[in-house]
């Protein structure tokens, strides 16, 4: 059977980025159509996420009314699913901030298809990660005192060496950062929801948001360096954010937290994470929303291909670590990576592996990379081995650290499996809201690469 | 008392079509000497500043010095703290250890940065400005969808309204309109 290629453009050699030659206006309407007349399939997304939430609402208000006890935390394993569960949806967050910043910086133009979406996903996981942080103390109203920079009862300050306070300045100004990148880019498209709208309602709401934009070329000027160095900025923020979330395992004394391989290796493992949730949200929304000819096989390829690469550098860093154990000569850590091989949770360990390392294999295959189907099957497994990872790194640490008299066995409770279930709740009902009231597609920016944008389109020079 | 209400004119604006339609109507309107217009389009226009006549955003000079600013707050948070108002000695290191003030140092620099980029970029462009004599025109809402827009202000020096209208229409406009203020 011959493998679908791409129909290529006959004079610049390359695939037309928006199927089907539309007009800007074609594009306009495909984006908010949506919008503006929702299917009953949102109405199932929704309350079903809705409902999700709800068990998030149950599992934290027992958790305030009783406290951290009802998780299943221990003496060794004194960080459980609340820092996995935190660690794993900052890194769902790193897709959103690399397509819509490192690959607006290499002047990818297939980006713009899916960076709008990417980053509401961005944000979206990263509230759920500070969630965590917030509840893990199960007294949410003293800990949001503890993480600012401010003196105590006793006139002493947080300490500024330490990896978790770097963490607060880490995700809240990547979670900042994130929002306002987010809203500048959607300005020029509340305009043109505030232009279409049909209700008075509507009309206002839209027109405030989008703070009286008119297109202004003397706006355009300042807007688009505005973009161009906000991409500048947060590119190397969200490098920092998951290497200061390693600081947190790697500047401690610990077998198997601490190691220099740490940083890029959790950026990595964040890239790949989160391009598999950016594919599990994207392969739905670009299906029901009649998104197809926008959000393109090529799109889903060029993401498979990223899968494949990040996959791969996990790998790489996972077989690396055992290495530097057995190189290192330390008994502990080389006790650490057996155990976590053959150990009590050799289980989990080998979820990781066949998830993360093999499943994404098969995107040596371009048949593969274009196959919806394989495309949800192998995102989803990136998902639950990624999060396994975080709960292998976290926890096999933990259990068996140096003295074998303290070693013990962690095991969830149902609480810890409500919090985790329930702030895919809480993810997935505010993807809905947002995919109901903006537009999901970067819709000026996708006019922007459309070939009719070019000022000398149809020229015969240059 | 009958008075006959005499409208204010804020300018004219001239309707395009094509990103390329917009585009040299710019150059010529920029070479017939006007000061005071502007060009509205639904995304930006690869290099109509240019055909606009436009200077260089200061912008960067913005976001600088605002990330400068984060970065000296940054410093000055971890020094005053740990060496001035509550010396402690923390795991036998210098109480001015910089390389641990690296992080936060570093995640305040971007963050005042990216505050000086967006509020920056919308004090320069005047926003938020939620009316606008532009918004009278009925025509002005496909701005934001598949219509690119000249506008010339009456306030500019050049600003003659037959002479103007004719201008506008050389260059291949497909309507002019005269915008009430």
């Amino acid at each position: 059977m011959a493998v679908a290629a791409d129909k290529l453009d006959p004079l610049s050699g390359r695939k037309d980025l928006v199927e089907g030659h539309p007009t800007f206006h074609d594009v306009t309407e495909a984006v908010c159509a949506p919008i503006e007349s929702p299917s009953w399939r949102w109405w199932v997304a929704f309350l079903m996420s809705l409902s999700v939430l709800g068990i998030l609402g149950i599992a934290l208000a027992y958790l305030f009314y009783e406290g951290v006890g009802i998780w299943g935390l221990n003496n060794p394993v004194d960080w459980g699913y609340a820092i996995v569960n935190f660690v794993f949806w900052v890194g769902i967050g790193h897709a959103g901030t690399l397509i819509s910043a490192v690959l607006f910086l290499f002047r990818q133009k297939w980006r713009t298809s899916i960076n709008r979406a990417s980053e509401a996903m961005t944000i979206f996981a990263v509230i759920c990660a500070l969630m965590f942080p917030l509840v893990h103390t199960g007294r949410p109203w003293l800990a949001a005192y503890w993480l600012l920079p401010l003196p105590n009862q006793m006139d002493i300050w947080p300490n500024f060496r330490s990896p978790l306070l770097w963490d607060v300045f880490a995700v809240s100004t990547y979670f900042t950062v994130s929002l306002l990148f987010w809203y500048v880019g959607l300005i020029p498209d509340l305009a043109t929801m505030r232009d279409r709208a049909k209700t008075k309602t509507r009309r206002i709401a839209y027109g405030i948001f989008s703070l009286g934009w008119r297109g202004s070329n003397r706006h355009w000027q300042h807007y688009e360096k505005a973009y161009l160095i906000l991409a500048g900025l947060a590119t190397p923020l969200v490098l920092s954010v998951h290497t200061i979330v390693s600081f947190d395992f790697a500047v401690s004394q610990l077998p198997g937290w601490h190691t220099t391989i740490f940083p890029p290796y959790f950026v990595a493992g964040a890239i790949f994470s989160g391009f598999a949730m950016v594919l599990t949200l994207m392969l739905p929304l670009r299906s029901w929303f009649g998104l197809k000819h926008i959000i393109t096989v090529k799109h889903l390829e060029n993401m498979a291909k990223v899968i494949l690469l990040t996959g791969t550098l996990v790998g790489y860093a996972y077989a690396m670590e055992f290495f530097i154990a057995w190189y290192s000569g330390n008994p502990y850590e080389s006790y650490a990576f057996a155990n976590r091989l053959f150990g009590d949770y050799w289980w989990a360990y080998w979820t990781m592996v066949s998830c993360n390392v093999l499943s994404p294999q098969v995107f040596w295959f371009k048949k593969a990379r274009r196959s919806v189907l394989v495309l949800f099957i192998v995102s989803i497994f990136v998902n639950i081995g990624m999060w396994f990872e975080r709960f292998v790194i976290t926890v096999t640490s933990l259990h068996h650290d140096f003295l074998p008299s303290s070693w013990d066995y962690y095991s969830p409770t149902i609480w810890d499996a409500a919090t985790l279930l329930g702030s895919f709740g809480l993810f997935f009902t505010l993807f809905c809201l947002f995919v109901r009231y903006l537009p999901s597609i970067a819709i000026a920016e996708v006019k922007s690469v459309m070939p009719e944008a070019d000022p000398h389109h149809g020229d015969d020079h240059e | 008392m009958s008075k006959v209400k005499r409208k204010k004119v804020y300018g004219l604006a001239a309707e395009y079509d094509t990103a390329k339609g917009v585009y040299h109507a710019c150059e010529k309107v920029r070479d017939a000497g006007y000061t005071v217009w502007d060009a509205h389009t639904p995304f930006p226009v690869h290099g109509l500043d240019k055909a606009m006549g436009l200077k260089p955003s200061v912008l960067p000079w913005i976001i600088f010095a605002m990330g400068m600013t984060g970065m000296t707050i940054g410093i000055s948070l971890q020094y005053w703290t740990s060496v001035v108002d509550y010396p402690t000695i923390i795991a036998g290191k210098p109480l001015f250890s910089w390389q641990a003030f690296v992080p936060v140092t570093f995640e305040l620099t971007i963050l005042l940065s990216a505050f000086g980029a967006v509020f920056g970029m919308l004090g320069l462009n005047k926003l938020p400005q939620l009316y606008h004599p532009l918004f009278n025109l009925p025509a002005f809402s496909r701005v934001t969808d598949d219509r690119f827009f000249i506008a010339i202000e009456v306030d500019d020096p050049n600003y003659d309204e037959t002479r103007t209208r004719k201008l506008l229409e050389s260059t291949g406009a497909i309507n002019v309109y005269e915008v009430e203020d």
